[in-house]
């Protein structure tokens, strides 16, 4: 089933939760709500649900209107953070819930609801655990009842808030991974709320990138993470080094380094903020002239495959953080203290908002 | 979460135990003065009251126990006590739903309005009463028109037993809902549970030791209760006295092994409640706990 939003907005008091919001998830699609706390992500997709109402907008389900139907009609899996199982159901109870409840004529009967569940803890790989308590079992186990548990009533849309949110790192990982594979199986159209970009650029098939209520980018996780529309997206994405600069007629002058930036010919003696990557940055040990900048090492962390660095610029005390690879690291020798050159490889400029004409 | 808790309390105990030890002479002190506090304070009045009821012997105990007017007043009593509860059980469940899952503006005036009856004294509760709807009260007239009788009657008891009683269940259930949250009926709703289905698998399982803690205390309450209810009742006997009312007349009469017996039953039935009371507190606890 498809979503439509429509114009959605939202406001609690006088804080604009959502502002006109236009987003079509086709059916099938996992599509990944990404953005800080406050964004509106949860809001949204609360609304989706019939959790929450909109005050101005629509939602449609495969092009139709969901304004008169209730919670229970919309036919929505939710999947909520921290789990919101029954505690006083066992897990085939918390499971069978939602076969249970329905009225007499559409209600399975108790051996057909018997073997769906068995069924279902089987997919979701817990079938031993079918008489515990949600208590007796481990966070990530809890995740995948919450998830059965939406997926007994059959639904049309699954919806996840933060469904890892509360869980290690690596069970995260593990079970994301997971959830994708369920996906791939299922076709079921999804849609799942982070903010935690590693999540949403790992298993979405497309990722809309909310900030303050308002759609910053939407596009596969290639799309967003190559091609930022602006510095939002691309300080959201991962690790960013921050120059302030001035930017005239396709240069860009950031300290005593200048570049080239083709797409701004156009600007007259602008303020501009380039971005760049930490593994962007090339390091030497001696001064190749050419736009390297002379910064002092403060800082080295090796551990894994990737050597993390962070050092400060000798002309202005801004700090830079670079990332090496172990080779490259182990081949300049490099000791905290010591003074390097850097050179920005790729730079992405935006002109900050309030200074756009 | 709530392993980590007790955790940390066990820790601390353990420090406290070994950097404050007390002289021993100190520890037996002040344990005998608790004790014998305890016993001068509670206990001695508790065998006071059954060797005082028994002075008589077995047979004049039960006779001012049998007596018309002594059944009479435990009928009213009980009376009181199983309308108050169910209706109090309601107004309650409603009143900290409304509180616990709900935002709206007025919200905290509410629930300092449910606190009211705690706070003012009985009597004041029970005159309340009296200006609704005593012979010179706001409604006097057209109750006499009708033919009904609220003070210096049975209905009058019961309401003001319901004044003073209303604040239990609700005082009880606010915390305890709000702790839970509404996760668990939102999830039940998404699932396709009608309103009253999750009231009734989801909601109700959850708040029930609660819910039980609040109906004891509000029975405690309702069958103890003498200010308010004495206001109103005019003291008829056989009519409008309840037990503690009865107590009281039988005092005022010197028929002390009397009031004594029918105080015993009082008695009786309040250590019944504390051993229930403290049964659902200790399941209130554990749920609590659980639900860390």
């Amino acid at each position: 089933m498809s979503i439509e939003i429509r114009n959605i907005s939202k406001q609690f008091g006088s804080f604009t939760a959502l502002e006109d919001i236009n987003l079509t998830v086709p059916t099938g699609e996992l599509v990944a709500l990404l953005g800080p706390s406050g964004s509106g992500k949860t809001t949204l997709l609360r609304i989706i649900a019939g959790l929450e109402t909109a005050d101005q907008g629509s939602i449609l389900f495969n092009g139709e209107d969901t304004a008169n139907r209730n919670i229970q009609e919309r036919q929505v899996g939710f999947v909520f953070q921290h789990y919101a199982l029954f505690r006083h159901m066992t897990i085939f109870d918390n499971v069978a819930f939602g076969l249970k409840v329905r009225p007499r004529n559409s209600r399975p009967s108790k051996e057909e609801i018997q073997e769906r569940v068995h069924q279902l803890l089987s997919l979701v790989k817990l079938e031993g655990l079918a008489n515990r308590y949600p208590t007796q079992l481990s966070g990530g186990q809890r995740q995948r009842v919450a998830l059965a548990r939406a997926l007994a009533v059959e639904p049309q849309v699954l919806l996840l808030d933060e469904p890892f949110g509360a869980l290690d790192a690596k069970v995260r990982k593990e079970l994301r991974r997971w959830l994708r594979r369920l996906h791939d199986e299922l076709h079921i159209t999804s849609v799942f709320v982070t903010h935690d970009q590693e999540e949403a650029l790992d298993v979405a098939d497309r990722i809309v990138i909310l900030n303050k209520g308002h759609i910053e980018q939407l596009g596969t996780p290639e799309e967003v993470y190559e091609q930022p529309k602006n510095a939002f997206v691309y300080n959201f994405l991962g690790n960013v080094n921050l120059f302030h600069g001035r930017i005239h007629e396709g240069r860009v002058q950031i300290g005593s380094l200048e570049l080239d930036s083709p797409e701004y010919v156009q600007t007259q003696d602008t303020q501009a903020i380039s971005y760049v990557r930490p593994y962007n940055i090339e390091i030497e040990r001696v001064d190749k002239g050419q736009d390297f900048i002379p910064a002092r090492i403060l800082f080295i962390r090796a551990v894994g495959p990737i050597v993390h660095l962070e050092l400060k610029r000798e002309d202005n005390d801004d700090l830079v953080e670079v990332e090496l690879t172990r080779a490259r690291h182990q081949e300049l020798a490099l000791k905290s203290g010591e003074v390097v050159f850097v050179k920005p490889t790729d730079v992405k400029i935006f002109i900050p908002d309030d200074y756009s004409i | 979460m709530a392993g980590n808790i007790k955790l940390r309390q066990g820790t601390r105990s353990t420090h406290h135990a070994a950097n404050t030890t007390e002289l021993p002479v100190i520890r037996w002190l002040l344990t005998l003065i608790a004790i014998g506090f305890l016993g001068v304070m509670l206990i001695m009045p508790l065998i006071a009251v059954f060797a005082k009821a028994l002075e008589g012997g077995i047979t004049l105990y039960l006779d001012a126990i049998v007596e018309p007017a002594a059944i009479a007043a435990i009928q009213l009593t009980l009376l009181t006590i199983a309308i108050a509860i169910p209706l109090n059980t309601v107004f309650g469940l409603a009143a900290a739903w409304a509180i616990a899952k709900f935002e709206f503006k007025g919200k905290n005036f509410l629930t300092t309005l449910i606190d009211l009856p705690f706070a003012v004294s009985p009597v004041v509760a029970g005159l309340i009463f009296v200006s609704l709807f005593g012979v010179r009260g706001m409604f006097g007239t057209w109750l006499i028109e009708h033919g009904l009788k609220v003070i210096f009657a049975p209905p009058g008891i019961i309401l003001a037993t319901i004044f003073v009683t209303f604040p239990f269940v609700a005082r009880e259930l606010i915390p305890l809902m709000h702790s839970l949250g509404t996760a668990e009926e939102e999830a039940a709703l998404t699932l396709g549970a009608s309103g009253w289905k999750t009231f009734w698998y989801i909601t109700l399982p959850n708040i029930k030791w609660g819910l039980m803690y609040g109906v004891i205390l509000t029975s405690a309450r309702a069958a103890g209760e003498f200010g308010a209810v004495s206001v109103v009742s005019g003291h008829i006997r056989g009519l409008t006295n309840t037990m503690p009312l009865h107590v009281e007349i039988l005092y005022n009469e010197y028929q002390f092994t009397a009031a004594f017996a029918v105080a015993s039953l009082l008695t009786l039935m309040a250590i019944v409640t504390l051993v229930v009371k403290n049964f659902v507190e200790w399941k209130v606890q554990q749920q609590l706990g659980q639900s860390e």
